[in-house]
This record gives structure tokens, C-alpha cells and sequence, in this order.
């Protein structure tokens, strides 16, 4: 079934934001084609008409209530930050959807 | 090469050749008190990163848990718009990688929304009415916000780094995606904008959402594709953002028709894009082109349980539904007793709440509505401002009716006191004191006496108006009669001839 | 090698409960047997002596006190797995891209953990994220067998394990997403309970699959285990998908057990579970325990899963595009690793600089495959289909539980394997999972007893025990007439078998 090239981890390591190396792509490449093949399987269940489980508990209508509760003070959300300026998480430039 | 931008082909002739669709999609924030997926607050403005917690910043294990205040609102707008509410429904997350988004993934809901297959009827102002289809209603959370900073001011262009606050991440957000809207021809930017318009003041009235575009808690995303005249297959739409008034809404998407058309008149290709609408120029221009083709991964919100509303439930948020705008209107236009045009011109001019709210602080219908509709309508165009935006309030309008129906102001009076009011100059009365503005007291009752014997004979005031000013003499003793001889008389002959000189 | 360390975890309550030893001397015990011993074993990434030693006081000020004690297990030290968060105290979930992470804010099994006065003496290594079957995935070291230097303690939760298989801690917490608590219990001679799914909060757990995890209790007893799953388990509102029941009272079931008869009890042999990939001495040993619980009184059949066939698969098709969504937040931007932020390198570079140098092969590996089942050409063929499959598992188990009360089968198909041996043959590393997936994929609980050892080897083998949902009460008590029965033919806990191992201050 599944025949994963070079390109296609290069594709998948940018959707999953991997700066992957070139020796990683070879690697890779062989390694998922193993894994994809060996989980091909899945595919010989006759399931039509199974419905999917999504959660593993029937769990319904788990809400809560639109009640305040106290969160983090702006000291301990930015504690953990690389880079912090101005009360906020500082980043790098961002190439965003604008022109 | 296709886009170029600049190009735009004339009106009439987009028209011409062309039928525009849209597709309107809302994203209205809810007001409610925490946010989508945890306890933390959703006020608007608060200091930086302030209203956060492990959920909504993503912390390695944290977890959501649905507000059940965001799912009634959801429930309530689906109802409100004739939508079907889901018997049973997910959460699914959006995956894409963006910094204001703590996770990487949007919790939004992907094929199973909780409301869907509605309508909105929307009334244009020449009193046309336009059933827009509304798609689906879902929930989502709202994402973090951005500053900008380095190179051209606080756009992302060019910037040297970004600052994140995520107060806003997690907000609970309602989008509305209405069905394609077809058939408006030339209509369509107003079509558009009066579609928000009506949505605005539907939200307004379920008390779910601040409703403020200037603010975010409103906003829109135009479709926008064109058709050859004569054909029925959907051309390459383009969405345009940052749509963040009515007018923008308008403008934007005439915009977008036009340069379309130029496009597409010149033989070249609309690409599927994003596009960002510029307040200043009127324009839109292209988002950064993306290298791959957006795959998002849905899939169901491992995280979250599925939620089925019960029909009791589902009922019991029905019976909650306030008067709906356009019923509101109807009841409106009985009790003031108003024409179908008066009441077009009250809508169009987006006075209803002012007017009513100037009507519940004493003022007659009539009064309220002509200041609203005629003066500060005005006032308003000439500012290029929301009616609502302008400094005055029912309340002091109100306030300066009540002082007209006293014969404390005349009618100019009054407008001078108005624009007091909107220069600044504080409430009506004082405008009143400080400009000096008021009438003789004495002379109210004198001005009410002398129209009263006006009326009574007004062969008599037809000559005084035609120049014989000797028969005010008549007047004169029908007057001084009435006030059983305690006016001045020479006064009453300056009155009488006052108020027949205009 | 002192008494205290080798005490049952109930011992050690009663004695500090009782004023006979204080929990600060037995949390100095095992701080000290940590010190002696863990540059050679390896099963913590941080120590918090400070922090242990404070709470041991406290359930010492209250003994002294004469204030009734937070728990039947306050003054116990116990490991918990770097996998949760703990306040205050780092948590790496055995990955460079958190190293040196100190999380605001504890998860529920960690305040709970305070709130009943056990004494959490570290963080456990684990394999980065929970992904793998031998810790040797860890960005910190691998975590060594105390039964042999030279083999894997097994994993997700090798550190766990292996903490209490060198009685560093008479207590741990793992995490079992498919199997990651049972086979590192398996391979030593541990006991290991993931509970049914949604028994024990995820809420601060760092998740892999998040429809999979399930946190539970390790232990060298499996009454040790009860006492534990009844202070961690329960209903939180911080969790959607916690199940809002009272706990199994499984610490009842597991001292009914101990008395020995299972007389009245149908237990199901899992016909699946056997073939090519199982060591003989495995077999050899699972034999032996069914035929232990067949003296027990037990009735013993034979039942048939045919979709457990299935499980592996489809368990590396949901994890993995789980994990792809869950690892995505771990992007240079809030916490964590932060790699490449120079030269004008836009934000999307640095996260993915810092992705690629922050997490190992495993990680990106499994990232990659969820990236690729959940991509909308290929969602229905796999991701879909994968949990098709799940509903299929769990149709296995409810008629399986419709003829039998517990279904029992080997944990894990081998002993303990060689440091090494696996790590570039992820297929053979994944195959560690094959019996213990089932019951991730069906939410079902399910627990690790040791059964003996092999006979080829002289490794622990590990006897699995499978109940229905919320029914953990039944397997507890079939494991605990099983310890009681093993104990007698071995002529003593086998955990008292493990080597001694050398201390390194000489």
C-alpha cells in the first residue's frame, strides 16, 4: 500500500513544523513506509457499517458552569517564556496572512 | 500574471457581464463571563496576559472543559436564525501552527455544528427583503492577539519581532457562515451589509455578544466570487478580512467585484486567497501565498465528550428567545403608529433603539424621532460616525424635547442646545444656562395664548401675513380676553407679528 | 539495604501511623537509597529532597499531634512520573524541549498525591513523551533493569518501574497509553494497574494520545497498588473526560483476594494472545499462573478476541495522529526550547528549528505518521478505519465479559530485552504492546502481576488481568489470590529475588 518518498516526509515534516536534515529524510523515508505498511492492516476489517469510536467512555453534555476561577497572575504565565517583553511572550517576527 | 491590484474595471460594467456570490462568515465573541474552556475572565482591555490560566495558554497538560453559558448562547443564536440544533455533536480540533494559538490547534467544530441549515431575513432600505440561508452555526475559540513591532507601525509586514498576549485566547466565539447568497446583482455590497447589520442587531437582542466591530467582538469575513452573466458555476472566490465596520463591509466587497472583474475581463485567473481590506484606500491586497495547500487534520476533540442537547433543553432556551428585531419593528410601527416609509426611514437611519430609548425617557415618538432621523442623522453623515457613536444620549435628547414641550427653547433653540451637547459643552441645561439660550418664561404662556388666537381667526392672521398689520388689533384683544388681561400688550403685538412673519 | 526500604508500602503506613517510625526516616531511607544507588539504575531525572522531606514532616507533625492522619498512605514516599505536571518542581516528560520547564500549576494526581500526605520523592524517567516500550527514548539516559544492568526496565514507565524494583520507592505513578504501566511492571516483577479510562483525572498529565492515556498506580504489592488507586482515582471537573463514579473499592477486593479463593470465578485465557512473537519460558510461566488460578477455584475457558488482531495497528495509526495534534503546542513561542532565534529567522523557522532539535527520533517519527493518517486523503483509510477498529475491540470484550468475569493473558510477549536490541527496529519495539493495547483501545481496565520467572532467562514474567469498565474490584481480587498462591509456591515475594545491586558510594 503506502510508499512514502523523500518528498513526501519532506511534506509531512513541514506540515508538523520538523526542520528535518537529509540523512533524517532517508531515514525516515524507510522507517514510516515499515510503520505505515505494518498498520495497513487496519484496512483488511470488514467495517463498513462500524460506527467510529472517538472516546472511550459514552460521556455526554460535560459542562461547566461560567463561573470565574483565579488563573495564572502575569509573572507565573510568563515564568516559562524564551523571551518576554513588555508583559507579553515576545516572538519572532511572525510571516503572518497579511500583505 | 494575474492580481494586479490596482486595476479595477467600472461598476456597471461588473454588472454587466457579471453576478456576484457571497458567502458571509461572522465570528461574534460571547459575553459571557469566563471563557470557552476554562474559568478566566473575557473583559475587553485588560493589562497583558492577566485573564490566563494553564488552558488557555496551552500548558503542557492542561485541559478544556466546556462552558455550558457558551453552548445556551450557541443554542440560542442557532434557534434565533430558524436553525436545526444538532441532536447530538463534536468538538474538533483545527490543526495549523500560528503563535496566537496556545496549542497549535483550534478547538472548533468541523462536520458536526451545533446549529445549521437557517435563514435571516434581511430588509434593504428601499424596503426590499432579502432571505439570506444561514449554513451552520458553531462554536470555536478565539485566539491570542499580536502586536506587531519594528518596520511599518504595528503591521506585520516588515516587523522585527512580535509581543503575544492570549487575554483574547480562548474567548468563546460563535461563527456564522451563511449558504452562498445569490441573485443581488448591483445590491450586493449593500446586500452584505445589511446582512451584518441585521445579525448585529439579532445578537444585540439575545443579549449574547457586546456586538462591537470597532472592538473585534464582531467580525466578518467576505466571500466574494463572480460568475459570467449566464452561467451558474461559482467562479474562484477570494475571502477578505479585517472587514471591521459596516461600511467596511460594503466597501469591501464592491471592491472586491470590481477588481475581480478587472481581472477576469483582462483574461487572467482569481486565485483562491485570502485577502486583508485597507480602511484607508478602500482595497484589498493579497495575503502571503502559502507553499502548501492548508490540510488542517481535523479530527474528533479526543478531549471533550460529545455534547447532545435534549429537546427539553433545546425547548426551554426557545422560551427564553426575546422579541426578535424584526418583530420588534412590527410592534414598533403599531404603538407609534408610524408609515411604512417612517419606519424605513427610523431603520435605515439605525435609530431604532436610539428612538426608543429617547421615547423611555419621556419624549414623545414623534419628538424622539425627529431628532434622531432628520437633525442628528445629519450631524451624524457629517462626521462620518455610527448614529450611536455620536456624543449624545437619549437620555439628554430627551431632555431637550421635554424643554421644547415646555416653550422653555423654541425649536432653534433647541438645536443650538443640541450642538452644545455635541460640541461638549456638557448636559442640555447647562448649555442652556451657559449659552444663555433660554426663552422669557413669561413669554411661553404669551406664545401659546397668541397661536391660540391665531387658529381661532384665521381669516384675520392670513391678512396680517399679507401685510395688513393694522389687524392685529383683533388678535391683540382676543389675546389680552384670554389672559384675562394680565399680558402686556405691546409685547403681545410684537409676539403676534413674530410669529406671523415667518 | 535497611528494612524500611524493603516494606510494603501498608507496612510503612501502619508504622508511621502508629508513631513507630516517622515518615521523615522512612523518606531519608529511600532519599539515601536513591543516593546510593541511582547513578547506576537511573530512574530519576530530579530529586526533590526538600520538598519530601517537608511533607514527610508534616504527616509527622500530625501523628505527633494525635490529628487524624490525610490518607491510609500519608508519610509513604512514592516516584512519580516526569509525565505529570508538578508545581514548582521540573517536568520534562523525559524531553529536551521541556528541559528545565518548572510548571505554574499541579496536575490533580500530583495535589492529590499532597493532599493525602504522600511523600513525592522525584520525577521518574520515561521514555520523551510516553513513546516507547524500553526508555531508552529518553533525551536523559536510559533507566536500567535493577533484575539485570544490561536489559531495558521496560517503558513508557521504566523509571517508575525500576524505582520499585530497587526499592527506591515503595510507591509510583506511570501512565498507560498502550501498556506503558503494565509491561515496564512485567518486565520488573512489579505490579502495574491502568485503571478504565477517565478513572483517574488526566487533567496536568502531559498528554500523548489523549484518548488513550490513563495515569495509574505502580507497586510491589498489589494491596500497595489498591492504596494508591484509592487516593488518586475519582471524578475532577478539570477533566471532561473523567467518569463521575466513586472508585472501585478495589483495596476491599485486593485483601478479599488474598484469602485466596476464587471459587464461583470464570476467567477467560485470551486465545489471541500466543504465536510467533511470544518467548517460550513467557508461555511457560502464564501457563502456570492460569493453572495457580485454576487451584485457586477458579473455572478457566478459553475465549476468542478475533479484532485483537487489530490492536496493534490500529493503536499506531490513533496515538501517533494524537500525539501529532497534543506535540504541536510544544513550538519555542511560551515555554520550553527555544532554538534558532537569530539571523532574522521568522517565528515558523524557529519552531521548526526548535522542534527538530528539541525532540528525538521516536517523537518525530510518530508525529510524521499522525501528520499522515489525519491528512484529509488518507483520514478515512486510516485514522477512520483505525477507529472502526476500536469499536470492533471493544464489541471483543463486551461479549468476552459476557461469558467470563476477567480475561488473563501474558503482559508482554518477552522478558526483559537487551539495552539496544530494539532501537532501530521500531516495528519490534512496538510489538512489547501487543497484549496490553486492547484494553487503551476499549477503555477497560487492566493490571500486571508478576508470574513468576522465566524459565529461560530467569526474568520476571508479567500475568495480565482484564476486567470490564469500572470493574477493577474483580481483577484486584484475582490478582491478589494470585500473589497470595505465588508467594506460597516461590516460597516468598519474588521481588526479594532482585540481585543486590552494588552501591556506588564505596
Amino acid at each position: 500500500m503506502p510508499n512514502i518518498s523523500r518528498e513526501e516526509v519532506a511534506h509531512l515534516a513541514r506540515l508538523a513544523r520538523l526542520a528535518v536534515t537529509e540523512d533524517e529524510l532517508d531515514k525516515f523515508a524507510g522507517q514510516l513506509d515499515v510503520i505505515l505498511q505494518s498498520v495497513a492492516s487496519v484496512g483488511e476489517v470488514a467495517a463498513q457499517e462500524i460506527p467510529p469510536t472517538s472516546h472511550a467512555v459514552p460521556l455526554r453534555n460535560v459542562f461547566r458552569a461560567d463561573e470565574p476561577r483565579p488563573g495564572l497572575s502575569q509573572q507565573q504565565a510568563l515564568a516559562g517564556a524564551p523571551a518576554v517583553e513588555e508583559g507579553r511572550f515576545r516572538v519572532p517576527r511572525i510571516l503572518g496572512e497579511e500583505a | 500574471m494575474t492580481a494586479s491590484t490596482a486595476d479595477v474595471l467600472d461598476y456597471d460594467e461588473v454588472l454587466a457581464r457579471f453576478d456576484p456570490v457571497l458567502g458571509l462568515e461572522v465570528h461574534v465573541e460571547l459575553s459571557t463571563n469566563t471563557k470557552m474552556f476554562c474559568g478566566c475572565p473575557t473583559a475587553f482591555g485588560a493589562e497583558p496576559n492577566t485573564q490566563v490560566c494553564p488552558v488557555c495558554l496551552g500548558l503542557p497538560g492542561a485541559l478544556p472543559v466546556v462552558n455550558g453559558a457558551a453552548v445556551e448562547s450557541a443554542i440560542r443564536i442557532g434557534l434565533a436564525l430558524g436553525c436545526d440544533i444538532a441532536e447530538w455533536c463534536r468538538f474538533a480540533r483545527k490543526n495549523y501552527f500560528y503563535p496566537d494559538m496556545p496549542k497549535n490547534f483550534q478547538t472548533s467544530q468541523y462536520d458536526e455544528p451545533i446549529a445549521f441549515d437557517g435563514k435571516l431575513d434581511l430588509e434593504l432600505e428601499d424596503g426590499t427583503v432579502v432571505e439570506v440561508g444561514i449554513e451552520r452555526a458553531h462554536m470555536e475559540e478565539d485566539t491570542g492577539k499580536s502586536l506587531h513591532v519594528g518596520g511599518a507601525t504595528g503591521r506585520i509586514h516588515g516587523a522585527e519581532h512580535s509581543l503575544l498576549d492570549y487575554n483574547r485566547a480562548g474567548v468563546p466565539l460563535i461563527e456564522i457562515v451563511t449558504k452562498p447568497i445569490t441573485g443581488t446583482g448591483a445590491r450586493a455590497p449593500e446586500v452584505a451589509r445589511a446582512y451584518v447589520t441585521a445579525l448585529r442587531d439579532l445578537l444585540r437582542a439575545l443579549g449574547v455578544s457586546d456586538v462591537r466591530m470597532d472592538q473585534g467582538s464582531l467580525r466578518c469575513d467576505a466571500n466574494v466570487s463572480l460568475m459570467p452573466k449566464g452561467t451558474t458555476v461559482f467562479g474562484t472566490r477570494t475571502e477578505t478580512k479585517n472587514v471591521n465596520s459596516l461600511r467596511s463591509v460594503e466597501r469591501a466587497v464592491r471592491y472586491e467585484m470590481t477588481r475581480q472583474a478587472a481581472v477576469l475581463a483582462g483574461g487572467g485567473e482569481i486565485l483562491q486567497e485570502t485577502r486583508h481590506f485597507d480602511e484607508s484606500t478602500g482595497s484589498t491586497s493579497a495575503g502571503r501565498r502559502k507553499e502548501t495547500s492548508e490540510d488542517y487534520r481535523y479530527f474528533p476533540e479526543p478531549d471533550l465528550v460529545p455534547i447532545a442537547p435534549s429537546a427539553e433543553w433545546v425547548e426551554k432556551l426557545r422560551a427564553t428567545l426575546p422579541e426578535m428585531p424584526w418583530q420588534r419593528r412590527k410592534r414598533i410601527q403599531a404603538d407609534w403608529q408610524l408609515s411604512d416609509l417612517e419606519l424605513r426611514d427610523l431603520v435605515n437611519a439605525g435609530a431604532v433603539d436610539l428612538v426608543a430609548a429617547t421615547v423611555d425617557a419621556g419624549a414623545t415618538p414623534n419628538e424622539a424621532r425627529a431628532w434622531w432621523v432628520n437633525y442628528l442623522s445629519q450631524e451624524a453623515n457629517t462626521r462620518g460616525v455610527e448614529l450611536a457613536e455620536l456624543p449624545i444620549t437619549p437620555a439628554q435628547v430627551a431632555r431637550v424635547a421635554a424643554m421644547v414641550a415646555d416653550g422653555k427653547l423654541t425649536n432653534k433653540l433647541a438645536r443650538e442646545v443640541v450642538d452644545g451637547v455635541l460640541a461638549g459643552e456638557g448636559e442640555p441645561d447647562a448649555v442652556v444656562a451657559a449659552r444663555g439660550l433660554e426663552v422669557v418664561s413669561d413669554d411661553s404662556a404669551l406664545y401659546a395664548a397668541v397661536d391660540e388666537a391665531l387658529a381661532a381667526q384665521p381669516d384675520v392672521a392670513d391678512k396680517i401675513r399679507g401685510g395688513k398689520v393694522q389687524a392685529a388689533g383683533a388678535i391683540v384683544g382676543a389675546v389680552m380676553k384670554a389672559t384675562k388681561g394680565q399680558a402686556d400688550a405691546k409685547r403681545v403685538r410684537e409676539l403676534i407679528l413674530e410669529r406671523c412673519a415667518g | 539495604m535497611s528494612d524500611l526500604t524493603h516494606s510494603t508500602a501498608a507496612e510503612l503506613a501502619a508504622k508511621i501511623h502508629a508513631g513507630e517510625v516517622s515518615s521523615v526516616e522512612v523518606t531519608r531511607a529511600h532519599l539515601d537509597r536513591i543516593g546510593a544507588i541511582d547513578e547506576t539504575v537511573h530512574a530519576f531525572l530530579h530529586v526533590d529532597t526538600d520538598g519530601a522531606l517537608a511533607a514527610a514532616q508534616r504527616v509527622d507533625d500530625d501523628v505527633a499531634a494525635g490529628r487524624p492522619v490525610a490518607s491510609p498512605l500519608a508519610g509513604v514516599p512514592l516516584a512519580l512520573k516526569d509525565v505529570f505536571a508538578t508545581e514548582g518542581i521540573p517536568t520534562t516528560c523525559g524531553s529536551k524541549i521541556l528541559e528545565n520547564w518548572i510548571p505554574p500549576y499541579d496536575s490533580t494526581v500530583a495535589r492529590k498525591l499532597r493532599d493525602a500526605g504522600v511523600v513525592v520523592l522525584g520525577k521518574t524517567n520515561m521514555d520523551e513523551f510516553a513513546m516507547g516500550s524500553s526508555t531508552e527514548n529518553s533525551a536523559y539516559g536510559v533507566t536500567r533493569n535493577p533484575w539485570d544492568l544490561d536489559r531495558i526496565p521496560g517503558g513508557s514507565g521504566g523509571g517508575s518501574s525500576a524505582s520499585l524494583a530497587a526499592f527506591q520507592a515503595p510507591l509510583a505513578i506511570g501512565t498507560d497509553t498502550g501498556g506503558s504501566i503494565r509491561q515496564p511492571a512485567s518486565v520488573t516483577g512489579t505490579v502495574g494497574v491502568k485503571p478504565t479510562y477517565g478513572g483517574v483525572s488526566r487533567y496536568g498529565l502531559v498528554a500523548f494520545s489523549s484518548s488513550l492515556d490513563q495515569g495509574g498506580p505502580c507497586a510491589r504489592t498489589v494491596l500497595d497498588a489498591a492504596l494508591l488507586h484509592e487516593v488518586i482515582g475519582g471524578h475532577d471537573p478539570l477533566d471532561s473526560t473523567s467518569i463521575d463514579a466513586p472508585v472501585p473499592p478495589v483495596v476491599a477486593a485486593a485483601r478479599e483476594g488474598a484469602a485466596g479463593d476464587l471459587r464461583g470465578l470464570r476467567v477467560g485465557v485470551v486465545r489471541e494472545f500466543t504465536g510467533e512473537w511470544y518467548q517460550d519460558g513467557v508461555i511457560a510461566a502464564f501457563d502456570q499462573a492460569v493453572e495457580a488460578l485454576r487451584g485457586l477455584g477458579a473455572e478457566v475457558v478459553e475465549v476468542s478476541c478475533p479484532h485483537f488482531d487489530y490492536a496493534l495497528p490500529a493503536y499506531y495509526l490513533i496515538a501517533p495522529s494524537e500525539c501529532s495534534s497534543n506535540l504541536a503546542r510544544f513550538d519555542a513561542m511560551r515555554y520550553g526550547l527555544r532554538v534558532g532565534d537569530e539571523n532574522g529567522n521568522s517565528a515558523e523557522q524557529v519552531m521548526a528549528l526548535t522542534r527538530e532539535a528539541g525532540f528525538g527520533a521516536e517523537v518525530k517519527r510518530r508525529v510524521m505518521v499522525g501528520t499522515y493518517a489525519l491528512s484529509s486523503g488518507y483520514y478515512d483509510a486510516y485514522y477512520g478505519q483505525a477507529q472502526k477498529v476500536r469499536t470492533l475491540i471493544s464489541r471483543d470484550f463486551e461479549r468476552a465479559f459476557g461469558d467470563v468475569d476477567v480475561l488473563v493473558s501474558p503482559t508482554t510477549p518477552t522478558t526483559a530485552f537487551r539495552i539496544g536490541e530494539r532501537v532501530d527496529d521500531p516495528v519490534a519495539m512496538y510489538r512489547a504492546d501487543l497484549c496490553t493495547i486492547p484494553a487503551n483501545l476499549a477503555g477497560t481496565p487492566a493490571m500486571s502481576v508478576p508470574a513468576g520467572l522465566s524459565d529461560d532467562d530467569g526474568l520476571p514474567v508479567g500475568l495480565q488481568v482484564m476486567a470490564p469498565a469500572l470493574q477493577e474490584q474483580r481483577m484486584y481480587k484475582v490478582a491478589a489470590a494470585y500473589e497470595a498462591a505465588r508467594d506460597k509456591a516461590w516460597g516468598g515475594p519474588l521481588i526479594n529475588r532482585v540481585p543486590e545491586l552494588e552501591v556506588a558510594a564505596r
